[in-house]
């Protein structure tokens, strides 16, 4: 059963040419997918297109079979997809137990709610040192663990993840694709994950799909992806 | 050049149009002319350079109280000095609007959109303080000299006409420079500010010069406004240039077209007439709902229009600077607030 | 001296009637981005509401608790059937859309109960203990009081202790993430502009009984007046909206006191000039800058 289907997806902005076009994937339960590409190559938007943030053109987005077309970007959430975003998407002005508690809130009730922040500080153990702090006063590398934790706190089935790695230092991009790895397997989550780091994403993935110019080149086992030269000096430029 | 000569037309066939009409209708012209000019200015204001002003109605009421109070004075000094009264005034009016709009514009600079807004309205509601502290003749106003039909023209027209040729003039000279201006490169400057301002400053041109300019050359044509507005009924009182009137003014922009002056025409003479025709129309009601239905009956319609306008063509208030931006990457889904201060 | 405790104890009570206005105001800056210059108008709707269940049933309160309902009703059909239609790039077409709402509710206000001024009857007296000779509160004043400020520690409450409060943050800081951790932004949007005029719907009804008598432009002034509080305080910042509401009810008390009536919206005009020219950013500012 996938996890996440995509079904020929053409996304682009205004009247402009397709970013992403006719592109089709699939994400089988559990998995971890890799998703490469250059700068503009529409890993961003493909994401955002999956989240209902850019409205598709054409095609269908399938996520446990159930077609998500129309639905807004909460509802999708509601139903299991998660994304965590370029950049920083921490909510700065809310402190880091605030914004755990926020992604807490659709998926439980009530006391449920606390277990499921003091699980996160267990998992996460640097934020916990840091759960009255402001957003603001975080660094890159808490923001993006905390981006992290309050994607994770939901119990997604399907998170996506859009450069989670971007701007930060080499420990901590480990750090954080480690605990990645680490709860996909424990939990059975299904993670796509889009990066320009691409040694680091293909040591925690199972399979590589690269895009250019909006559409799938290369669709590999992760192994073989890292381990051919020819393949990557094809698609990923080194 | 082709405006001055459009321009030219225009006047004279506007003066021509006044032999057929009656006196009160020529009134009604004058008035209509005098409100023209302000709306021109507005218009250009909010079209081009986004800036919403609430107060142009005190803009119109400093170019009043310009002009009686200069023409009252030169009047007195040289009584029969032929046009130096009415020159004198228009100049005075020109001035008083002129300073105003400069202290707003210099403001407006440093300030967004509802901030401005909410300057300008505060504006108007001291606007009948000022005049009790200030010499401005309190709640009746100042008055200003009668202009009597000069002595060549008294057999072939009447008094009410003679003013509405005036209101025509005097609007047409304060409305043409806008046009000009608008299609040369100030109107240039202004939208380029308007699309996006850091792309401007690095282009060279400063936002807040650009805004504060703007701002000026709208008060002027709308202080003249008020000067036709003294001619008509000669006198300046606070009472006349209320809230009412001010947000009135800004419906017949919207109404017209932001940024466009043609619109601006069509918009004045609708406030104008409209107001008039629903009371007409309201006189065959019953008293005492007549009487709750004089004069907001109107304002419901124009409130009412207005709201339709935004919704219809929310472009039409927006649009002007929509095209102007860039299309940005990424679109909003309508049912968002969607906001620029996303991390 | 008297006159001053007077005065000071007057300025302070209609001061926070300012912060409440203003408070609402803040609140739906928040949660919109937008200024919303139809408050008054909306809110004198809501008065009118009040003032008619008080008549047709005798209770003050039952007017106050219908007036309250009415101002949420008001402020959720606007936003859903007016402002949620327009575009947000910029303030423009908001603003806009909110004079053609005002310019229809006074004028329908108008036509429907005439352009009387009603007198509203307080449920306390107005006339002022006098302490140890002074005149100082009224019963009234106090009551003034005491609502506003219970109604503004109980907004303070809902923002800052409950979920629902944190999803209304949330949504106004960051409507995007939001969307991604599942908050019904839109639906938060309408929240916020249903308790937005429903504040603003109090802070009216508390403020017409000292007035000449309700009318379709009895809000005006506290519009203008609490638009300078927030503006002063800084837009989005509630505890600036208690500061500069307070302060200012007493500047425009002191001036109407030691000057005349008609010189108060002069005060006000200088000192909200003063602000914007020297800090732009409102006294109590948090982020948001409101340079052009």
């Amino acid at each position: 059963m996938s996890a996440l289907t995509v079904d020929r997806l053409t996304v682009g902005y205004g009247d402009g040419a397709p970013v992403v076009a006719d592109l089709s994937l699939d994400l089988p339960d559990g998995a971890v997918l890799a998703l490469l590409g250059a700068n503009g190559a529409g890993k961003t938007t493909l994401l955002r297109a999956l989240t209902g943030l850019v409205p598709a053109r054409g095609g269908r987005v399938l996520l446990d079979g159930r077609d998500l077309t129309g639905l807004s970007t909460e509802d999708r959430v509601r139903r299991g997809l998660a994304l965590v975003p370029e950049g920083r998407s921490v909510v700065v002005e809310l402190t880091v137990e605030e914004n755990l508690r926020l992604g807490a809130l659709w998926r439980h009730r009530g006391p449920a709610r606390a277990r499921a922040v003091a699980a996160a500080y267990e998992l996460f153990e640097p934020l916990a040192r840091r759960r009255h702090a402001a957003g603001h006063t975080l660094s890159g590398g808490e923001r993006q663990m905390l981006a992290l934790a309050r994607a994770l706190i939901a119990e997604p089935a399907v998170l996506l993840l859009d450069e989670p790695s971007l701007g930060l230092a080499p420990l901590v991009v480990a750090q954080l694709l480690g605990v990645l790895r680490d709860t996909a397997e424990r939990t059975g989550l299904t993670v796509l994950l889009a990066e320009q780091n691409v040694t680091g994403a293909l040591s925690v993935a199972d399979r590589g799909v690269v895009l250019s110019l909006g559409a799938v080149v290369a669709d590999r086992p992760a192994a073989a992806l890292a381990a051919d030269p020819a393949l990557r000096h094809a698609y990923l430029g080194f | 050049m082709r405006t001055l000569l459009r321009a030219a037309l225009i006047t004279l066939l506007a003066i021509a149009a006044t032999f057929g009409l009656d006196p009160f209708r020529n009134y009604q012209l004058a008035t209509a002319a005098g409100v023209f000019a302000a709306v021109a200015g507005l218009t250009v204001l909010i079209g081009l350079t986004g800036q919403l002003s609430l107060g142009h109605a005190v803009l119109m009421a400093a170019g009043g109280y310009g002009y009686a109070a200069t023409a009252t004075a030169v009047d007195a000094a040289a009584p029969d000095a032929g046009p130096a009264a009415l020159l004198a005034g228009l100049a005075g009016a020109a001035a008083a609007s002129g300073a105003l709009g400069l202290l707003l514009g210099m403001a407006a600079a440093r300030l967004r959109g509802p901030y401005l807004a909410g300057l300008t309205l505060a504006l108007v509601i001291a606007l009948p303080s000022a005049a009790n502290v200030l010499p401005l003749g309190g709640e009746q106003g100042l008055s200003a000299p009668f202009l009597p039909v000069p002595e060549a023209l008294s057999a072939l027209i009447a008094v009410e006409q003679w003013h509405a040729w005036l209101a025509i003039l005097i609007s047409a000279a304060a409305v043409t420079p806008l046009v000009l201006l608008r299609a040369g490169r100030p109107g240039l400057r202004m939208r380029a500010v308007l699309g996006d301002e850091t792309a401007a400053a690095l282009a060279g041109v400063r936002p807040g010069p650009v805004k504060t300019a703007a701002f000026v050359a709208s008060a002027v044509p709308a202080g003249l406004g008020g000067a036709v507005l003294a001619v008509a009924t000669q006198q300046v009182t606070p009472g006349g240039y209320g809230l009412a009137f001010s947000l009135t003014l800004v419906v017949a922009a919207v109404i017209g077209g932001l940024g466009s002056i043609g619109g601006a025409a069509i918009g004045a003479v609708l406030v104008v007439a409209l107001p008039w025709l629903v009371d007409t129309a309201v006189e065959a009601v019953p008293a005492d709902l007549g009487q709750r239905l004089n004069g907001n009956l109107a304002v419901l319609l124009f409130g009412a229009v207005v709201i339709a306008a935004t919704l219809a063509r929310p472009d039409g208030a927006a649009g002007l600077l929509a095209r102007l931006r860039r299309p940005t990457p990424a679109a909003p889904t309508p049912a968002t607030p969607s906001t620029n201060t996303e991390r | 001296m008297d006159r001053l405790v007077f005065l000071l104890a007057t300025g302070l009570a209609r001061g926070a009637v300012l912060a409440l206005f203003a408070l609402s105001l803040v609140i739906v800056w928040r949660a919109a981005r937008a200024v919303n210059f139809a408050q008054a108008a909306m809110a004198v709707c809501a008065v009118y509401i009040a003032f008619a269940l008080t008549a047709a049933s005798g209770s003050y309160w039952l007017g106050l608790a219908g007036g309250l309902a009415a101002g949420a009703a008001l402020g959720a059909a606007v936003e859903r059937g007016l402002m949620r239609r327009l575009p947000h790039l910029t303030p423009l077409p908001g603003m806009i859309c909110a004079i053609g709402l005002v310019m229809v509710l006074q004028s329908g206000l108008a036509i429907a109960f005439g352009p009387e001024h009603r007198p509203m009857r307080p449920p306390f007296s107005q006339s002022p203990f006098v302490i140890g000779g002074v005149p100082v509160l009224s019963p009234y004043d106090l009551f003034v009081l005491v609502t506003a400020a219970a109604v503004m520690g109980a907004l303070a409450l809902l923002f800052a202790g409950t979920s629902l409060g944190l999803r209304l943050r949330a949504a106004a800081f960051a409507p995007e993430t939001s969307r991604l951790l599942g908050v019904r932004v839109p639906r938060m949007v309408t929240i916020g502009w249903a308790l937005s005029v429903a504040a603003a719907a109090l802070a009216a009804i508390l403020l017409v009984p000292t007035e000449l008598g309700l009318n379709p432009h009895a809000a005006d002034l506290l519009f203008v007046n609490a638009f300078a509080v927030a503006v002063i305080g800084g837009l989005d910042s509630p505890a600036g909206a208690l500061a500069a509401g307070l302060g200012v009810g007493v500047l425009v008390s002191l001036t109407t006191g030691y000057v005349s009536a008609s010189a108060a919206p002069l005060a006000v005009l200088a000192l909200l000039t003063a602000v914007l020219l020297l800090r732009p950013g409102g006294l109590f500012a948090a982020r948001e800058a409101r340079r052009a």
